[in-house]
Formats: C-alpha cells, structure tokens, sequence
C-alpha cells in the first residue's frame, strides 16, 4: 500500500455561487464517506483562504513571521485528501472522483515511503 | 565492428524489451530490471568475441541479468534495505525464465505508456525499454540533445518507481482508452520518421523501420485487436511508397510516384492485413486510414469515390479537421477543386503547413492564381522540412509565371 495526497487547486479570488457551493459540498462530503468505506480514507480537510495563512522564515538565529501566504499565485492548495491505495491507478480513480465532486484540478502526489 | 560485436547488437535489439519485462516482474523493479540487463549485455560484448554466442543468446542474457540483480539486491540487503531484502526473497522464489513470456512484454508496454506520463516520455520509454534502442539513439531520432533524453528518461523511470505506475495490463474497462495510448505512441515514431518535422531528409528509415516492428510486437501481443491491426497496415502500406516519395526535385505527389518501384512485401502484406480486419467487423479510425491506403495501392486508376466514403466514415469516428481536410482532397478528384475549396475554405488549421499546401493546390486548380501563390508562400513559411519546402516552392513558381 502507499499514501498519495489529492490536492485541490483553487483558483484564488472571486467567490462561486452558493448554491453551487453547496452542490460541491455534499459530492466532497459523499465522496469522503465512499473513501472511508473503501478503507483507503487517511485525512482530508478544507483549508481557509491563503489571505489567512502566516508564513514563518528561521533566519540568523531567529524565526521572523510574514503576513500572508508563502507564494501568491494564480491557483491555491484549497484543501486535501491523503489516501491509503495499491498503486497510481487507483489513486488517480480516487482522484478522477474528486475532480468530478470539486469541478476543478486535482495533483496527486505520492507521499515518501 | 566484429561479427559477434553485431551479433550482440542484433540481441540486444531483439531481446531487450523481453528481458526487461521479464525481470520487471520477477524483481518488482524496472530501474533495476534494466540496469542488470544493460550490465548482461556489456558482459556478452566482452565475452562472446572469445568464448563464441551461446546456444540461446536471449536465455544467456536473462540469466547473467538475473545474477547480476541478484548480487546488487545482496549488497544492498547485507546494508540491512529492508526494500532489497524483500525484493530478494521475491527474486529467488522466481525460476528462471527463458521462453517467449508474451504477457511480461504486454505489462512493459502499458507502464511505458502510461497517462501519467507525458507523451514525448511515453515516446521515449518505449524505444529505449520495449524496442532496445539507446537514449542516444532516441536523442538523435528526436533532434534532442543526449542530456536531455538522458534526464527525460531517468525522471520518467523515477516517477514509475516512486508514484507506483503499476506493471500491469489495465482492468478490462480501461482496456480501450489505454489502448488507444499505445497506439498512438507508436504511431508517432512512425509519423515522426515519416515526416521529419524539421532537417534535411523527409523521412527517417530507422524510426519507420522501428515503429513496424513495435507494430509488429504489438498484434503479436494482442491478436485480437483489430486497431492493431489496422495500425501495422497504416503503417507498412505507408511505408511501402518510401522510396519513391522523394525525388531529386523534392517530395513527389502520390499520383506522380513511380508504383513498381514501391515495396511489393509491404504492399502485399498491409492489404492482406486490412482485408483481416474487415473481416473482423469491428471498424476503428486505424482500420479505416488502412483502408484508405489499401484503396491507393489497387491496380488501375485510384476509385476516388470509395476514398471519399472512406473518410466520410473516418469523419464519423474522428470528427477533426485534419481528416475534414484530407477527406476534402478526395472530394477534389470526385467532385471538382471547387467543391473541396468550399469544404476546406472554413477549416480552423491556420499555420498547419498542409492546410496551406491544400488550399493553395484547389485556389491554383480553380485558377485562382494570385490567390494562390499567397497560399503557397504560408504553406512554405510553415513547414520546416526542406523536401517539402523544395516542393512547395517549384509549384508556387510555376503558378507565378
């Protein structure tokens, strides 16, 4: 067995619709469960905007906090699952799921075993 | 080079793609499986000369391959890997193989074209994997340099080990979409050696010449697709017209070629295989292009209305203006330049060199000269082959006197 991380890319600004929204919240909750019943479920969650993110540099002795995240960008991580599979073919169906629940990208990323 | 210098290069072409599959399965490591069987033949170059080829060379290469995993796996087991110790135990539980092992080759093929690879790395991995060929010879084939290849193919093989790109042939649901994978791949290395995209010559012999035999690797892997088929037809009925296609003057046109001195074998060969798949039943967009070619090699003048119905079924299967553009050639011969000109004018394939090379042919047709030349002149800034090029350019000057 090996651990992948799915991870969701959010496009940053603008807010989706709200019925949408809860749309996409019940396919992700749904999936979550199916996961759990598989066995392959590890961890998951949503993640609050970049905007509330705190980044922490260890320099010269001391560790200097910034407001903010570590890199702006187009696209954030806006929330995760870690899964417990065979092999890339599955991981990449558990993730094929949560592309379809989410409606956008998702990386899958073997973790170091 | 030697006699059994050449006799090692002819195994290692054969055998290499076998005896990776192989030892992929009996290790569970293809990084390694490939090392230790790169290790073999750099032993047999050294031996052979002077003991002479063993019986079964690909037997020989199997086992000193798999002597030589072993002794890596026991090093690095006696440094307490738990990975290598593991991979050990699996390794010497597995007899030693030696006969033709079809499915080891089969799981090879579908991890080197897996969808998580990108598709110059599938490209890649398949000639140096399955068909044996050196990375600097895939770099050469590809006009990239050594390095390059050298990382692409590393990162690749990397990728398989770490996100666990399974070694196996896909689940019967999947089965149709992967396939199409595969195919594709090989059909690129032909198309890539039929037209070189840039340099001197219009084709590359050595990257035809590979694909035919992965096409050949591929039905014998799998007899009862009749894609597969039809892609090794597409590719031989193709491949048979090579050596008439360039002139000196430059690319010569289908109608203009000189049909005894295409290849008679692969002629032969790729019709008998369409006719297989007709019999089939099961029609599939490399079928149909076979088909196509089929019509072309018949004797007598080309039936053009059957090319025409042809494409219009190959429309129905891949509904993409490349084909809306070649089936409008056809239309050309049956119904008039001006008929495909309406046909063509509408297509969204501005900057595609043959797109060009089309219209300016149909505006020259109609007599739409000045036209014409303009058509020509984007054709030639388009394509990057200089046969084409040459091509292109005396036509357009005939047209402009």
């Amino acid at each position: 067995m090996a651990q992948y991380l799915l991870s969701v890319m959010e496009p940053t600004g603008g807010t989706p619709d709200p019925e949408l929204l809860r749309q996409v919240m019940r396919d992700v909750e749904e999936l979550d469960q199916a996961m759990r019943d598989k066995g392959v479920w590890v961890f998951a969650g949503g993640l609050h905007a970049p905007t509330s993110a705190t980044v922490l540099r260890a320099q010269d002795g001391r560790v200097v906090v910034t407001d903010g995240p570590f890199a702006e960008g187009k696209e954030h991580l806006g929330g995760f699952s870690i899964i417990d599979v065979d092999d890339l073919d599955a991981a990449l169906d558990w993730g094929s799921r949560l592309a379809t629940a989410t409606g956008l990208p998702i990386e899958v990323r073997p973790f170091r075993s | 080079m030697t006699e059994a210098d050449r006799q090692v290069a002819a195994v290692f072409r054969a055998e290499h793609g076998r005896a990776v599959a192989v030892l992929t399965r009996q290790l569970g490591d293809l990084g390694l499986a490939e090392e230790a069987v790169q290790e073999a033949f750099v032993v047999a170059l050294r031996r052979w000369p002077t003991d002479g080829v063993p019986p079964s060379p690909a037997g020989w290469i199997l086992t000193t391959a798999r002597r030589r995993a072993i002794d890596h796996l026991r090093r690095e087991a006696a440094r307490a890997d738990k990975h290598a110790q593991a991979a050990l135990l699996h390794a010497r539980d597995e007899p030693p193989e030696v006969g033709p092992v079809q499915d080891d080759r089969l799981r090879l093929v579908f991890t080197c074209c897996h969808p998580a690879l990108a598709v110059p790395t599938q490209v890649a991995l398949t000639l140096r994997l399955l068909g044996g060929l050196t990375t600097s010879e895939i770099a050469h084939a590809f006009l990239v340099p050594e390095p390059t290849m050298a990382q692409r193919i590393v990162r690749a093989k990397a990728k398989i080990r770490d996100a666990r790109i399974p070694y196996r042939v896909p689940r019967d649901e999947d089965l149709p979409d992967r396939l199409t994978g595969v195919l594709a791949v090989v059909y690129l290395v032909f198309t890539a050696g039929h037209t070189a995209v840039a340099g001197d010559d219009l084709v590359r012999e050595d990257l035809c010449a590979e694909a035919i035999r992965l096409g050949r690797l591929l039905v014998e892997l799998m007899p009862d697709e009749p894609e597969a088929l039809g892609l090794l037809a597409l590719m031989l009925l193709v491949d048979s017209r090579r050596a008439t296609r360039v002139g000196p003057d430059g690319l010569v046109l289908l109608a203009d070629q000189d049909r005894s001195r295409w290849d008679a074998d692969e002629v032969a060969e790729g019709r008998a295989l369409v006719r297989r798949c007709l019999r089939r039943g099961r029609p599939g967009p490399y079928q149909v292009q076979a088909a196509i070619q089929a019509v072309h090699t018949d004797p007598g003048p080309t039936d053009w209305a059957q090319v025409v119905a042809l494409y219009d079924q190959l429309l129905a299967l891949v509904p993409s203006p490349v084909v809306a553009l070649n089936r409008a050639v056809a239309v050309a011969e049956v119904s008039g330049p001006g008929a495909a000109l309406a046909l063509v004018d509408d297509l969204p394939l501005t900057g595609f060199h043959v797109f060009h090379a089309v219209r300016a042919d149909l505006l020259r047709r109609v007599g739409r000269r000045h036209e014409a030349v303009v058509e020509y002149d984007a054709a030639i800034a388009a394509t990057d082959n200089a046969a084409e090029r040459a091509h292109l350019t005396r036509v357009r000057d005939t047209v402009r006197v």
